[in-house]
């Protein structure tokens, strides 16, 4: 039997497992949508934007560990799609993105929705490919989910020409498997650098685990525990690593870096042994490189060899799949005794007791913590939570503790606003039977707010936390600190009516004004089971995210709460921002 | 230091501005980069000359083997090696003695490819510092035209490349 060139695409998704595709049609891909309409078998998500697709796909990949997949169009669909992939990119998302291209026959002639897709999208995935021949392309899309799913996973995208989609062909089976030669992702861990980190591990007297995003895509959150409580360290996350060990744990000290707990970039400064565990020194960990650990011997596990060294110099690099590492390093410790910390863990509960997270209540505003500190009341902490990027994003970090990997999906890396809502969107469709909360501020949500009808088409139901202090307010806030509070351009005027809009689009809403009306206002969006409830909840505009390390500060110069002195940061200082 | 570094690649549309693309799109620096098909139609060599203190080379080494059309990275410069780069030069030969010229060109084994009335096309391998004392032995006035092809190389031993 012959088959045209989409019907081999959707044949491959099919064979590659591919449940659900979000995409948005146009010229080049009208032949792709024929074929996946008539085969009836892949749930496509119409979305609104290109940006939501690619959105949507990847909050789907975080939640469900499986490859995202999105379908746009040629030119303006595939630049549409781009800060999406590059979103999955920063984070190391599995995705594959599928974009029409202009014929063959035309391609360089500046055809009408023409871009060089390849060339444009080049920095911004793990790989890209350009298909112009039918006798390829199957073998192509297994190649992709192979590429973006192994080692370290990131997005990948397929460019094929509008005449690949109509050619004919014989069918053929689909390939089980791939060999690449110039890419080999199994990498056996090497037995010499096990043993000298548990040298290392057993002489530590100050050692601290840092964990990464590593952790919860390398699928390593049981070994994570396991390691931690055999050891008794203590253990630190990152923004992309919460969840995979127990934020509720006595162990954890919550989240390090520019917003993280006084006592975890304390034990980061005075530690004398680090195991970063799939975490990649990014400048929002280190805070200023001179002074970051300046007594500890490091200990690197990561599966990409380029993360190793980069901006750290590393006593003890591991490479290799977090999980299998840790496995290793497991075996390598039973029964051997590691050195008497108890003087450390007494060191810190003493940082501890400062309670870093405290924040001071005023009677008349809400203050946006404490939304968040109700919804993990309200979810009994066992929400999926996505967000968008600003002074939200930090508080739903700080104040809703994770317990479990894959529970808290944000745009880590780029820091994309208008991410949080196609990713619950994507997130619900990975687990719909978990409660989806879109934590979010009202800059974020009008970036990609036409996704709610989206949502109302495919009736998808998650519940909006829109902190709207009509500010941008991460902006705000450093403009407060370090721009002598001239607030150019952080406010927002002009504001929709957010509960008419949600119901607009179909869905209810809420505004809340008073703390009182706080809780019970969540207790009812959550009754509303299959229903997407917009909370407009109006916080207190002045509020900054602490406790914070300012520009050019080392971990131990942290900032505690607005009563501190800002410090002057110097110009090299607003550099490293 | 400079470090010549060698890329095996398959010999994809594309692999070359991949390879481009990230020394731009890291601030990596390219003093010279040369590429051609191999013996093995499927696979290019590529060889790249950059500076840079130890850090930056490992980390151009890893994000080279990184990208996922790169089979294999040698640097040369850790290995026994031959570098060679073909110069082609064109200069004006009036007011200059055939006397003098010839000494230059005996200097250097360097052979006349080319003549005109008031030129002479001259062609030279070797090492780059070679073709740069070779170049320093003319009068800019008298250089017309200068083409290099940028290094390549090989490892020495049976094991590399």
């Amino acid at each position: 039997m012959k088959l045209n060139g989409a019907q081999i695409l959707i044949q491959s998704l099919k064979n590659e497992g591919v449940e659900c595709i979000f995409g948005y049609p146009g010229g080049a891909v009208l032949h792709i949508y024929d074929a996946l309409d008539l085969s009836q078998e892949i749930k496509h998500i119409l979305v609104r934007h290109e940006q939501g697709a690619v959105h949507g796909a990847d909050g789907y990949a975080r939640v469900s560990g499986k490859v995202g997949t999105a379908l746009v169009t040629s030119g303006p669909g595939l630049t549409n799609a781009v800060t999406g992939i590059a979103t999955a990119y920063m984070d190391s998302i599995p995705l594959v993105v599928i974009s029409g291209q202009v014929s063959s026959a035309v391609i360089g002639n500046d055809a009408f929705q023409e871009v060089d897709a390849v060339g444009i999208t080049r920095s911004c995935v793990k790989h890209n490919f350009l298909v112009t021949d039918i006798n390829i392309l199957a073998s192509t899309v297994k190649k992709a989910f192979h590429i973006a799913a192994t080692g370290r996973p990131g997005p990948v995208l397929i460019d094929i020409t509008k005449d690949v989609t109509i050619a004919q062909t014989a069918e053929k089976s689909y390939p089980d498997t791939i060999n690449m030669r110039s890419y080999q992702p199994e990498v056996a861990v090497e037995a010499a650098q096990i043993s000298k980190a548990v040298d290392l591990i057993m002489s530590a007297e100050r050692p601290l685990i840092y964990s990464g995003g590593g952790s919860v895509i390398g699928n390593a959150s049981s070994e994570l525990r396991e390691f931690t409580r055999l050891l008794n360290f203590p253990i630190t996350q990152t923004l992309m690593g919460l969840g995979a060990y127990p934020a509720t744990d006595p162990q954890s000290l919550g989240m390090l870096g520019m917003h993280g707990t006084y006592e975890a970039n304390m034990a980061m400064h005075e530690a004398d042994c680090i195991i970063a565990v799939g975490a990649r020194f990014d400048d929002r960990i280190t805070g200023n490189l001179d002074k970051f650990c300046p007594f500890a011997k490091i200990i690197h596990i990561d599966i990409d060899p380029s993360s190793i060294g980069k901006t750290v110099s590393i006593d003890v690099a591991i490479v290799g799949q977090v999980r299998a590492v840790l496995s290793d390093l497991l075996q390598a410790l039973k029964g051997k005794k590691t050195a008497e910390i108890a003087n450390w863990w007494a060191q810190i509960d003493k940082w501890r007791s400062k309670d870093s997270l405290a924040y001071s209540t005023k009677t008349g505003v809400i203050k946006p913590q404490s939304v968040i500190q109700a919804l993990y009341q309200v979810t009994g902490g066992e929400a999926i939570v996505t967000s968008d990027v600003g002074q939200h994003q930090m508080w739903a970090a700080q104040y809703y503790p994770f317990d479990e990997p894959r529970r808290w999906i944000n745009s880590g890396g780029l820091g994309t606003m208008g991410f949080g809502l196609p990713a619950a969107m994507g997130a619900k469709l990975a687990e719909p039977s978990r409660d989806v909360a879109c934590v979010t501020g009202e800059g974020s949500i009008q970036m990609m707010l036409q996704e709610l009808s989206t949502m109302r088409q495919y009736s998808i139901p998650v519940k909006i936390i829109n902190l709207n202090n009509g500010y941008l307010g991460m902006v705000r806030q450093w403009q407060e600190f370090f721009y002598n509070k001239r607030y150019a351009m952080s406010y927002m005027d002009a504001l929709p009516d957010f509960v008419k809009l949600s119901e607009g689009y179909g869905h209810s809403g809420i505004k809340v004004e008073k703390s009182a009306d706080l809780k019970p206002a969540l207790i009812e969006a959550f009754k509303q089971k299959d229903k997407t409830v917009f909370l407009d909840i109006i916080t207190d505009p002045t509020e900054n995210v602490f406790p914070m390390i300012a520009a050019g500060a080392g971990h131990h110069e942290m900032l505690l709460a607005s009563k501190d002195k800002m410090q002057s940061t110097d110009d090299e200082g607003l550099n490293l921002v | 230091m400079r470090h010549i570094i060698s890329v095996l690649l398959e010999n994809e549309s594309g692999a070359l501005s991949r390879v481009a693309g990230l020394f731009s799109a890291r601030g990596f620096n390219i003093e010279s980069l040369t590429v051609a098909a191999t013996h093995d139609s499927t696979l290019s060599k590529m060889t790249i000359v950059s500076i840079g203190d130890d850090g930056i080379i490992e980390q151009i080494v890893k994000q080279l083997n990184k990208l996922i059309d790169v089979v294999e990275v040698t640097d040369l410069t850790a290995h026994e090696h031959i570098e060679r780069e073909l110069l082609l030069l064109k200069i004006d030969v009036n007011s200059i003695t055939q006397a003098d010229i010839d000494k230059q060109i005996d200097d250097f084994s360097a052979k006349i490819i080319d003549v005109s009335e008031d030129t002479y096309l001259l062609e030279l391998a070797g090492k780059s510092q070679k073709i740069n004392d070779f170049l320093a032995t003319f009068k800019t006035t008298k250089i017309l035209e200068v083409a290099r092809t940028g290094v390549t190389g090989v490892c020495q031993n049976r094991e590399n490349n």
